[in-house]
């Protein structure tokens, strides 16, 4: 089966080295582009599905050309998480774990999913 | 302190990762590392004539599923690609859920692929899509069960191309 890989995190991708992967040069979070922005999504992906249909050696991670900003200034705010706001990356001291904590039970987005999936409470 | 990245390069996350569990004190992360050149799939069809199928591993699942939880999950949410994204419902403990909760398309763009049906861009977009969670800390669980779990739905879906969309 023919796979093509989006990302947004090239040394991840480079590392676990899928045969054909299109890196676009968002913040973690949006590999498909900003919410709300359809035409920014639809370009991305036809130039991702395009970069595919012309690869020829397997590892290949094309460049989609899409960015972020003009001058990549987010990446000033970039964590391993995703994007630090402006008012926390201009704090001083160093950064915590922004990570949640690794519960093994359902995490619903809103409390009606729990109840339409019929698991209670 | 951290070093901040440069603006001009893609960002190093497997670096800035090693320099944040540092300063946290904890040992480093083992990411996945794969040597050998991976299998290689000739596509077979031009694209405005293949059949795409969605993978999606930023924790998508569809209002009325049970919710990934955030433990090394290793489920398979079957997901109708019909569907709109306002049905599609994102949870994950790694990234800032808020702007894909704005518009899942981000890390799910079921709406955006069926638009690229109706431009002729691809040729059609498999019924199914699938959501799994991609926050799973022991690749021994990611490579038992999670990718067998997903090349079984989609090797049964006869499609032409596999789009992952991880986070």
């Amino acid at each position: 089966m023919p796979t093509l890989c989006l990302t947004s995190a090239y040394s991840i991708t480079a590392s676990v080295n899928p045969p054909r992967a299109a890196f676009s040069d968002l913040p973690l979070g949006h590999t498909v582009g900003r919410p709300h922005q359809p035409e920014f999504q639809r370009d991305l992906l036809r130039r991702a599905l395009n970069a595919a249909v012309n690869m020829d050696a397997p590892g290949t991670i094309a460049a989609t050309g899409v960015t972020w900003d003009s001058d990549g200034s987010w990446k000033r705010r970039a964590t391993p998480t995703g994007m630090e706001s402006e008012e926390d990356a201009s704090r001083d001291g160093d950064p915590g774990d922004s990570r949640n904590v690794r519960v093994d039970t359902p995490q619903y987005q809103y409390e009606s999913d729990r109840l339409a999936a019929g698991s209670g409470s | 302190m951290e070093v901040r990245p440069e603006t001009s390069t893609p960002i190093d996350y497997i670096a800035l990762t090693r320099d944040r569990y540092d300063l946290l004190g904890y040992p480093p992360y083992q990411w996945a590392e794969l040597t050998d050149t991976p299998p290689w799939t000739p596509l077979t069809r031009p694209l405005a004539e293949s059949t795409v199928a969605l993978i999606g591993s930023g924790g998508a699942y569809r209002e009325g599923q049970t919710a990934f939880h955030w433990k090394d999950d290793t489920g398979v949410r079957r997901i109708p690609s019909a569907d709109p994204a306002t049905d599609i419902r994102v949870t994950h403990f790694a990234y800032d859920l808020e702007p894909a909760r704005e518009d899942p398309n981000i890390v799910f763009p079921v709406d955006r692929l069926r638009d690229l049906v109706d431009e002729g861009v691809i040729g059609g977009l498999a019924p199914t899509a699938l959501g799994c969670m991609g926050g799973i800390y022991s690749v021994r669980r990611a490579t038992e069960e999670l990718a067998p779990a997903v090349v079984a739905e989609i090797t049964a879906m006869d499609v032409d191309l596999a789009l992952l969309v991880p986070v």
